[in-house]
């Protein structure tokens, strides 16, 4: 060759992933920051929110599941709760999809992201349960959940617009609802400012009673000890064909609100057995 | 009878690179590069014609060579390389003049192939972490480059439906990297200096520059057909691309970015075009599993690429100014190309 290429004159790589100087997955998360998260999660878990479960065999061990609970706290501590919980208790990855919106937030979103956060969309949610047979979490009520004042608390919103039924008939997978106490007493929301959150373009600003107890730095994170309870449902699966582009509107939105309803009387009755909101 | 090529942009990267793998190919019986400056490789057998893409020289050629396929891999991928003007004429305009030759009645065109780039898509917090070739934009282009990148879509996926006896094959092609290749991300690692924004570290996908050239091969080989996603397997984050090439980590606020950007770009202290700016926030995946069950498969991988990168850069830093390089005479080429004196290969038989 009278003009040999730069590439000709390289070495072969070893593997694909021969180069490769992280953990960080496809969907950006590392277990790395997982084994960082736990160690922050653990004291929370176990001695802060008390964590405890009802029925936690009724999660698949497994194959693909969408996890769907109530999602309350102006930030909402049960996400990584619940992710934190299955993780330890079944040893097995849970995705916690979350609202597009943290992507945009500078370090917010990356950390999220390594922590096993993913942006909820319905491609995503499909590759995870369909083609990889992984656990995602969503949180149907989305923004309309956390964002809720305190005197509203456990009154379920509404669920979307059903997506995550689509979800879960298209990938054929069963949704497991999971309700959770607690989460609401741990930042409850006195007050929204809506100006506010125009301003600093956030999808909500809330004034919370850490803020008022703590101060305006303390108070934004630090939750109230309340004590978190998790009951699992019974799984719901479906009995459609998978894979279709789109299913009859009024069959997903008969069985969002089945569960929804199911959910909803299953918290009231969990609150009616409550005697102390610390304590449980 | 052997298949009849056409291919753009001899002069430009991409073209030399596909003229030499094609001209291996025993199945192809003419090779026609057209370009606005000499080749920058060297080639054996490709008759070099120095043409504008103007729409009459185009056509004439098209109907005087019976070309059959015609590969397109001309389009400037790189927002900072040239006005807004030059990007406009040479993407849209220059694509559109090749389509209305290949398309015109009479025409000998039965296979297109066209090098499109993931750009499509764009970069947004609301897309999917995985893009299908159907799967649409989160939102509508908002930068030149991507708005013409869309542009000449749309012309292509017009042709296609207009010419339903014409194969048309459209590669988009993830951000290349390899031994050889310059664009602003290279250019970034080359001087080891990579700019990212605060806050962000999304993940980036790459592909080697070789395996895009067997990817083209293939295609005309194999009479691709529809678009496709081409990059190399798996993602990675932009930190590990920087640990990977060695460079240094430059933060950017993430406010006002492209602001606190201009200052070091003007002093060529980093290259920052718009569409890097937002490829460095959230990131871009493409699913190749139709490329796959096409039957081709990127030889390296996203992070591969970058190792390939980062490995030509020591040899070349170390060696650089000893590597011959080729230069195009003119004279020389029709001599070796129609003079009858020559009557072999001009290479040493031993390689």
């Amino acid at each position: 060759m009278p003009f040999p290429e730069v590439s000709e004159l390289l070495p072969t790589l070893a593997g694909p992933d021969a180069a490769r100087r992280s953990d960080v997955d496809e969907w950006g998360r590392s277990e790395h920051v997982r084994t960082l998260a736990r160690a922050v999660g653990s004291p929370l878990y176990d001695h802060w929110f008390r964590v405890e479960w009802e029925g936690l065999e009724k999660v698949p061990r497994s194959g693909g599941a969408l996890l769907i609970a109530n999602h309350g706290g102006a930030i909402p501590a049960d996400a990584p709760m619940i992710m934190h919980g299955i993780e330890r208790e079944l040893g097995r990855p849970v995705y916690g999809l979350a609202d597009r919106w943290f992507r945009s937030v500078p370090g917010v979103g990356t950390l999220w992201s390594r922590a096993g956060g993913v942006a909820a969309h319905p491609d995503n949610a499909h590759r995870l349960l369909r083609d990889q047979g992984q656990l995602a979490l969503v949180f149907p009520e989305g923004e309309k959940g956390p964002s809720k004042l305190a005197s509203e608390r456990y009154r379920l919103r509404r669920f979307g617009r059903g997506g995550f039924v689509e979800t879960a008939m298209r990938a054929g997978v069963p949704v497991v609802p999971i309700a959770v106490v607690g989460a609401e007493e741990s930042m409850p929301i006195l007050y929204r400012s809506r100006a506010g959150a125009k301003l600093l373009k956030v999808p909500y600003l809330p004034f919370t009673l850490n803020h008022l107890l703590l101060g305006p730095v303390l108070g934004s994170f630090v939750y109230l000890p309340a004590k978190f309870r998790f009951r699992v449902l019974e799984p719901v699966r479906f009995d459609v064909e998978p894979g279709l582009e789109r299913y009859p509107r009024g069959q997903v939105m008969e069985a969002a609100e089945a569960i929804r309803r199911q959910m909803q009387e299953t918290l009231y009755e969990m609150l009616a057995k409550r005697r102390s909101i610390w304590f449980g | 009878m052997g298949k009849r090529v056409l291919l753009t942009g001899l002069d430009t990267f991409w073209g030399g690179r596909v003229a030499a793998a094609l001209e291996k190919d025993p199945e192809i019986e003419l090779l026609l590069g057209l370009g606005t400056g000499p080749p920058s490789v060297q080639l054996e057998r490709t008759e070099y014609v120095r043409a504008d893409t103007s729409y009459s020289i185009l056509s004439r050629i098209v109907r005087a060579t019976k070309v059959d396929t015609v590969v397109h891999t001309f389009l400037i991928l790189d927002s900072s390389s040239g006005s807004g003007r030059t990007l406009h004429e040479t993407n849209v305009i220059g694509t559109m003049n090749l389509l209305a030759a290949a398309g015109a009645s009479g025409s000998s065109v039965r296979h297109i192939v066209v090098k499109s780039s993931s750009v499509v898509y764009g970069s947004h917090p609301a897309d999917p972490a995985w893009f299908a070739e159907e799967t649409p934009r989160s939102r509508p282009p908002r930068s030149r480059l991507e708005r013409s990148i869309c542009e000449v879509e749309s012309y292509v996926r017009d042709f296609a439906e207009d010419n339903p006896g014409v194969k048309v094959a459209l590669f988009r092609v993830a951000n290349v990297l390899g031994a050889d290749i310059d664009t602003p991300l290279s250019r970034n690692l080359a001087r080891k200096l990579l700019p990212y924004v605060a806050g962000y570290d999304p993940l980036v996908q790459f592909v080697e520059e070789d395996d895009v050239v067997r990817c083209f091969e293939y295609a005309v080989r194999a009479g691709l057909d529809g678009a496709y996603n081409l990059a190399g397997s798996g993602k990675l984050p932009v930190s590990e691309v920087a640990a990977i090439a060695g460079a240094r980590r430059l933060p950017l606020s993430p406010f006002l970015t492209r602001r606190a950007a201009a200052p070091l770009v003007a002093a060529r202290l980093i290259s920052f075009p718009r569409e890097l700016e937002e490829l460095l926030k959230y990131g871009r995946g493409i699913d190749t599993g139709k490329l796959a069950r096409a039957g081709f498969l990127p030889a390296t991988s996203s992070a591969g690429a970058v190792e390939r990168f980062a490995q030509a850069n020591r040899l070349r830093k170390a060696v650089g100014g000893q590597l011959p390089r080729y230069r195009y005479e003119a004279d020389v080429e029709a001599f070796f190309k129609h003079s009858p004196a020559v009557v072999g290969p001009d290479e040493p038989a031993a390689s």
